[in-house]
């Protein structure tokens, strides 16, 4: 089958890979860049663990066309470190018990930094609206919910 | 956050405690956060190759014709498995504690027996391309009619659904086609009894539905073994399992797994491993299989449906008499850890209360359904939704409060239970009186001074006589004193089974005197009346 090549920043970095037509951009993620932080759930976009930032939007890599990503910036799990320092997000899931299996959790911390960048004062409201979309089967909702609340307060405290 | 209550039972452990009660961070959580844990499918092998299976559109039906030829010249295709291809294409997940006779195939051949039971696998370079083959493969099917009810596949003259049990239930010790627990004489008990209460409870199959979904990948190895990563929770039980369809010694198999994405039970199965690693036996190349996410909902195994029949005979003062249990588990098709979960069952009832008298028939029965498996108490969680529901109608009816029914009738330290064990380190009464204060629910003084520690043994620990089973039948229930149905609206029944007609009200002979050899009492009469 006829391939298609495709550029687009990849956590910062310039990718190149080259995909089928109809693949997914999760698929474009995990089997060209290599990056397999954004899990494959559903491939329906009914379960958010393949959760990405396309121009800092959170965005369902399983139902996105491969080729929408052509010069964009793309942001996964696995760019939110930076050097060796844990993104406050991952140090607040893991003081907060926020997750079990962990696979939901690239998704959930994704979802949550599109929030944060967007509103970096949201309410409880708006942190469970923004996680909506992603399911978490180990029940862990709250501690989840808590985690990146108590981001919300540590950095306001900062700023304080 | 965390509360432990070390009033409770203090005398009953030192209070050295290091670990419990604090926080302790999971080892695995920095791979969580920074999405590094690696699942089974985060492995990406060199010239990996897809497995797919043809999945049966029927609940029932036996199969005339596979016809695989044009599948097999599909592009991409690198081989078609059929059952014959299965070194031992018959399998039963408990044989390997030698419970059950092998009753599952891998791959189907004769028949399916349920609605999306694999029959062939493809193995192709793209998982498009074993999709697009398994389109090209045409069965020729001759439809067989199909059970979906318990009580129904129990019938005489209901279709056959595994041949291996006939009757549609399984055989418990070569012999038996149900569980049995006989304690006291229900008899007796619903004839001392002020009201006696009968219902219906039914819970449907639940899927697991973990984020990841069922798969492996298996690949050759250098050292001529087989190494296979998967999501199975089971991963020795797995590896034993494949070994044996696969008649490979068991050290040819390398597992590697232990990060699943979500399990509860439903990646118990070696659903996707044998065929996985026989597909990198006959190509020579890795291959993956993996459910999509229909293939988990529809055909990943569930937790078995249940139905349960609870009746119950209580006393004025709230003292339960009897309580008989008839309940019917759902295997599905296959066996896989329904016989099991029957077991666990019956070594539930009757719940965590002392009654004198307990009478209990349970059935694994066979169905054109999706075969059942483990989930979270599989076996007693159901029962345990049907016994609670009955608890509150029985507490509702002699106008008690439900916690304190439960204090009530909770078992204590020393007390006999049906299976003829002495009670020990039971704790339901102080779980209750918990729940009760932080619910801020009043429950009386007496209540609150009950201990799982007092009043235990003694006559609570006598075994009644317990008649042979000719004399008590579900069906020839006796006539109780005073019949009261539930008061708090109507159940709408869920089959047309018609309602068991209301005994007409009438003197209770006096209870059968058994011969002496026919109880079980005095086997373990030696057990009486010890505390711990």
């Amino acid at each position: 089958m006829a391939k298609t090549a495709l550029q687009f920043r990849h956590n910062d970095h310039e990718v190149a890979v080259f995909v089928e037509g109809g693949d997914s951009l999760l698929v474009a993620l995990r089997d060209g860049v290599g990056d397999h932080s954004p899990k494959f759930g559903c491939g329906q976009g009914g379960c958010g663990a393949c959760t990405v930032l396309i121009d800092g939007e959170a965005h369902l890599s399983c139902v996105t066309l491969a080729e929408m990503a052509e010069g964009r910036s793309i942001e996964t799990a696995d760019g939110l470190k930076t050097g060796p320092a844990l993104h406050p997000l991952q140090t607040a899931f893991m003081e907060h018990f926020a997750a079990q299996c962990g696979y939901c959790t690239p998704g959930m911390l994704m979802a949550a930094k599109a929030l944060l960048d967007h509103n970096p004062q949201p309410s409880r409201q708006d942190v469970v609206e923004a996680i909506a979309g992603n399911i978490c089967r180990c029940t862990g909702y709250e501690p989840i919910i808590n985690a990146i609340l108590s981001v919300v307060t540590r950095s306001s405290a900062a700023r304080a | 956050m965390f509360e432990l209550r070390k009033d409770i039972f203090a005398d009953e452990r030192d209070d050295n405690l290091k670990e419990i009660g604090k926080g302790t961070q999971r080892q695995d959580m920095l791979g969580h956060v920074t999405a590094t844990s690696t699942y089974f499918n985060d492995h990406k092998l060199q010239g990996m190759l897809h497995l797919k299976v043809l999945r049966s559109p029927h609940s029932h039906a036996r199969i005339r014709r596979i016809d695989v030829a044009e599948a097999e010249k599909m592009p991409g295709v690198r081989r078609v498995i059929r059952g014959a291809d299965v070194p031992r294409n018959l399998n039963t997940l408990l044989s390997l504690i030698n419970f059950g006779i092998d009753d599952e195939p891998s791959l189907a051949v004769d028949k399916v027996r349920y609605k999306g039971e694999p029959m062939v696998a493809v193995v192709a370079d793209s998982q498009r391309e074993a999709f697009e083959a398994l389109a090209k493969i045409r069965v020729d099917y001759e439809p067989l009619p199909s059970v979906f009810d318990v009580e129904d596949a129990l019938k005489p003259g209901a279709p056959v659904v595994n041949e291996t049990y006939p009757k549609n239930s399984f055989t418990f010790y070569d012999k038996y086609d149900h569980q049995k627990l006989r304690f006291g004489d229900v008899a007796r008990g619903f004839a001392e009894s002020d009201h006696v209460i009968e219902h219906r409870y039914q819970m449907s199959p639940i899927e697991h539905a973990p984020t990841e979904t069922n798969g492996s990948i298996a690949a050759p190895d250098t050292n001529g073994r087989y190494v296979v990563y998967t999501s199975t929770q089971a991963l020795f039980f797995s590896l034993d399992t494949c070994a044996k369809i696969l008649d490979v010694p068991s050290n040819k198999l390398h597992f590697i797994g232990g990060t699943v994405g979500g399990g509860f039970g439903g990646k118990v199965d070696t659903m996707t491993e044998p065929l996985a690693i026989l597909g990198a036996m006959l190509t020579g190349r890795p291959v993956r299989y993996v459910f999509g996410r229909e293939e988990e909902m529809q055909f990943g195994s569930p937790r078995g449906a249940e139905r349960i029949y609870v009746k119950d005979g209580v006393r004025r003062d709230g003292r339960i008499m009897a309580r008989q249990v008839r309940s019917y588990f759902d295997s599905g098709a296959y066996t896989r850890l329904s016989s099991y979960a029957v077991i666990k069952c019956v070594a539930h009832i009757p719940g965590p209360y002392t009654i004198p008298h307990v009478h209990a028939d349970v059935f694994c029965a066979y169905t054109n359904r999706t075969p059942s498996t483990a989930m979270r108490g599989f076996g007693v969680t159901a029962l345990d939704f049907a016994l609670e529901c009955q608890m509150d109608r029985l507490a509702h009816l002699v106008g008690m409060d439900p916690m304190e029914f439960r204090i009530l009738n909770a078992y204590r330290d020393g007390d006999m239970k049906a299976h003829r064990r002495i009670a020990k380190n039971t704790a339901l009464i102080e779980c209750v009186q918990v729940a009760a204060e932080k619910a801020k629910w009043k429950i009386g003084e007496e209540f609150k001074r009950a201990s799982s520690l007092k009043d235990g043994g003694g006559e609570r620990a006598q075994i009644t006589l317990t008649p042979r089973d000719a004399a008590i039948s579900f069906a020839a229930r006796p006539a109780a004193q005073q019949r009261t149905s539930y008061d708090r609206g109507t159940i709408a029944p869920l089959a047309p089974e018609p309602a068991p007609p209301p005994p007409p009200p009438q003197p209770q002979a006096p209870a059968p005197t058994p011969a002496s050899s026919s109880h079980g009492a005095t086997r373990f009469s030696s057990v009486f009346g010890r505390r711990r």
